[in-house]
């Protein structure tokens, strides 16, 4: 990846935070992270670490109220999008800025033919009339390799596997030529060859595109073969950022570490008896004084409940939040 | 492995389940959906049966039909010596506690207005004569072993998480003293650091108790770790079945090859270099398989013979089976 290109996308600081009858839950914690051209940023965290809602709310998709963006920056295209109007945000999104959710059974619309909601965005952002639409459309679904194409153009999504219905969630997220796509769990529901399926079209359509991909996943695996680097989200916290071959030969962060040992695999050793990682992923309710993964750490000290680390720089684009030094063994100076 | 031989606790043969669909204002029968169709396989007393296919590929509905919680298409199924296949359920339900279910989704299996005493009591209840303190006391001790607080007696589900409430899950199954348990995908809907508690959880209870599972699961690595043997469904049907070293190490049945293949590792370096075996396609339907093999419609190996005459499933290696003419003219020339 071409490092120091101007980032297409640069969050600062962005803090989201809930309001439930029973207090405030502070989902997304002054998260800040940059994608560069071209590169495929994976976004790696379990159900409740934030990094669904930290990319609902840089395009402003979450409902208000509850919701509420309390800070923070979205630069794209020179603009601040936490800070435009509604006009141009809703130009943003579906337009430079495609999305693909987990769930292709529910994101796309029953009543609606595949070909109708492939051609909205094309007639909303791009201004097509209905012909040249239609041929793009037919276009776009051949790009994600949906067979006969023009037929299925008039099909309903009942008629489509959930498989295809995914490509079909692509080709709308790819509709304009978006710089940028954010894909949401794309191949959570879909079996693993259908996955592994995706996975090669994702490879395809970045080397032929060049757009810049965030990759939210729960699944090392899948992020291990298409990421180029990784960001791990805890308690709606970035507590690990690196270069993905970095994060997973020398990870910094103990909940990394954790996270990789536990999960078994089909090549090499067979441990006896799997590494868990006890206790149970936090709900933060205040503005974090201490580090979210404190309970469940096994190197905490008495540092980690008085104060929040930040992230620290380690080298070669890699860092973590954590007071402990793996490499050394030793907790950090202050 | 053990090298001793084993009595199978569970043997399944030729087990169908097929279930009819019905169309038209006469509401005629008009075709079926072969959800498993001719499957057999034995779970040896103490072991851990690992069933694995992707979604629509009938292991659910294996593991349901091994229980009987449907009236079977036909087939045999011997459990504990008894043969249930043609059990009627009120006969079934005397045997029921023998042989218990772990479900897939913690939410949705244990009732939303019932304690969780009362969830873990309720087998309690319906087959054994204990008073009420005694019942109290077995909850208390399942609540235990399953490593939840017994002061959560009187709690309901929804005050617990999604690890828990499998916990509870759990505790309900063992209430009785099964001797097999049938988990169907009871870590699917958990996230990845609490998969490995329950998990573990469960290998504890197997030693402890000397149970027997058929666990049921998609994710493959988690049924490397688990299984004791493990048995690969596609389309209804098993396509192959073989010790756990044996079938990650050299996988035989062209599906099976390719399933592993597409698993992704956690490992940038491997990941690189995985040769990955990309299928063509989709399932068909088991409303309307094709012809031949199964698989035939997305075999990268296909020949002529596959599209036309259904491979056998016979025992191709001591311990190994599986049911692809790839093997089967193997053997033939062997003979």
């Amino acid at each position: 990846m071409p490092d120091g290109a101007l980032p297409v996308l640069d969050v600062r600081d962005l803090k989201t935070v809930f309001k439930t009858r029973s207090g405030e839950v502070h989902a997304v914690n002054d998260v800040s992270f940059s994608l560069r051209p071209g590169e495929l940023l994976g976004v790696v965290g379990e159900s409740g670490s934030g990094k669904s809602v930290t990319m609902m709310s840089l395009l402003g998709l979450l409902p208000s109220p509850p919701a509420e963006v309390r800070n923070g920056s979205v630069m794209f295209d020179d603009k601040d999008l936490l800070d435009v109007d509604a006009e141009t945000l809703r130009a943003v999104r579906g337009g430079k800025i495609g999305f693909v959710f987990q769930d292709p059974m529910t994101s796309l619309n029953p009543v609606f033919t595949v070909g109708v909601q492939v051609m909205e965005p094309l007639r909303k952002h791009m201004g097509m009339n209905k012909k040249q639409a239609a041929a793009r459309a037919q276009e776009l679904l051949e790009l994600v390799g949906i067979p006969d194409a023009k037929r299925r153009l008039d099909d309903y999504p009942h008629q489509f596997s959930g498989g295809m219905r995914q490509r079909v969630m692509i080709a709308i997220a790819l509709a304009c030529d978006p710089q940028v796509l954010i894909a949401d769990e794309p191949t959570t529901a879909l079996d693993v060859t259908i996955q592994a399926q995706i996975l090669e079209l994702m490879k395809e359509l970045r080397t032929k595109l060049g757009m810049a991909v965030i990759w939210i996943t729960h699944d090392l695996g899948v992020i291990a073969g298409i990421a180029d680097r990784v960001m791990v989200m805890y308690g709606g916290q970035v507590v690990e950022h690196a270069p993905v071959a970095n994060l997973f030969n020398d990870p910094q962060h103990p909940y990394t570490r954790a996270l990789l040992k536990t999960i078994p695999t089909i090549h090499g050793e067979r441990a006896a008896r799997l590494t868990v990682i006890e206790g149970q992923p936090p709900i933060i309710k205040a503005a974090p004084s201490s580090c979210p993964f404190r309970d469940r750490c096994d190197v905490a000290f008495d540092r980690c409940a008085n104060e929040n680390p930040p992230r620290y720089d380690l080298g070669a684009g890699h860092d973590a939040a954590c007071f402990y030094n793996a490499r050394t063994g030793a907790p950090r100076d202050a | 492995m053990l090298d001793s031989p084993q009595t199978p606790l569970v043997s399944v043969r030729d087990l169908k389940m097929h279930f009819p669909i019905h169309a038209g204002l006469l509401r005629r029968r008009v075709g079926e959906v072969k959800a498993v169709d001719g499957v057999s396989f034995d779970v040896m007393e103490g072991e851990t049966l690992g069933l694995v296919g992707e979604s629509g590929c009938g292991k659910s509905t294996c593991g349901r039909a091994v229980l009987r919680l449907y009236d079977i298409t036909s087939g045999e199924i011997t459990i504990d010596g008894t043969e249930i296949g043609d059990k009627s359920q009120s006969k079934l339900r005397k045997m029921r506690p023998t042989m218990q279910m772990v479900f897939q989704d913690p939410q949705a299996s244990l009732n939303p207005r019932m304690t969780v005493e009362a969830i873990i009591k309720e087998p309690l209840d319906e087959h054994t004569n204990l008073t009420e303190a005694e019942k109290r006391e077995k909850v208390g001790e399942l609540m235990d072993a399953v490593g939840l607080n017994r002061q959560f007696a009187k709690r309901y589900p929804q005050a617990f998480s999604g690890g828990q409430r499998q916990r509870i899950g759990i505790a309900r199954a063992l209430a009785l003293n099964p001797k097999f348990i049938v988990c169907d995908e009871p870590i699917a809907a958990l996230d990845v650091s609490i998969q490995a508690q329950v998990v573990n959880l469960l290998e504890d209870l197997q030693e402890r108790l000397g149970l027997t599972y058929l666990f049921i699961s998609h994710d493959l690595s988690m049924v490397r770790h688990i299984a004791t043997r493990v048995a690969v469904m596609y389309l209804g049907k098993i396509v192959e079945l073989a010790p756990r070293e044996a079938l990650y190490a050299e996988p035989l049945h062209p599906y099976t090859k390719a399933l592993l293949s597409a698993v992704p590792e956690p490992d940038p370096s491997l990941a690189q270099k995985n040769e990955r075996i990309v299928l063509q396609g989709d399932v068909p339907s088991p409303a309307n398989p094709p012809e031949g093999c199964n698989f035939c419609t997305r075999c990268p190996s296909v020949m002529d013979i596959c599209k036309t005459v259904e491979p056998e499933y016979f025992e191709v290696a001591p311990g190994r089976f599986t049911a692809c003419h790839l093997y089967q003219n193997n053997n033939d020339t062997a003979e």
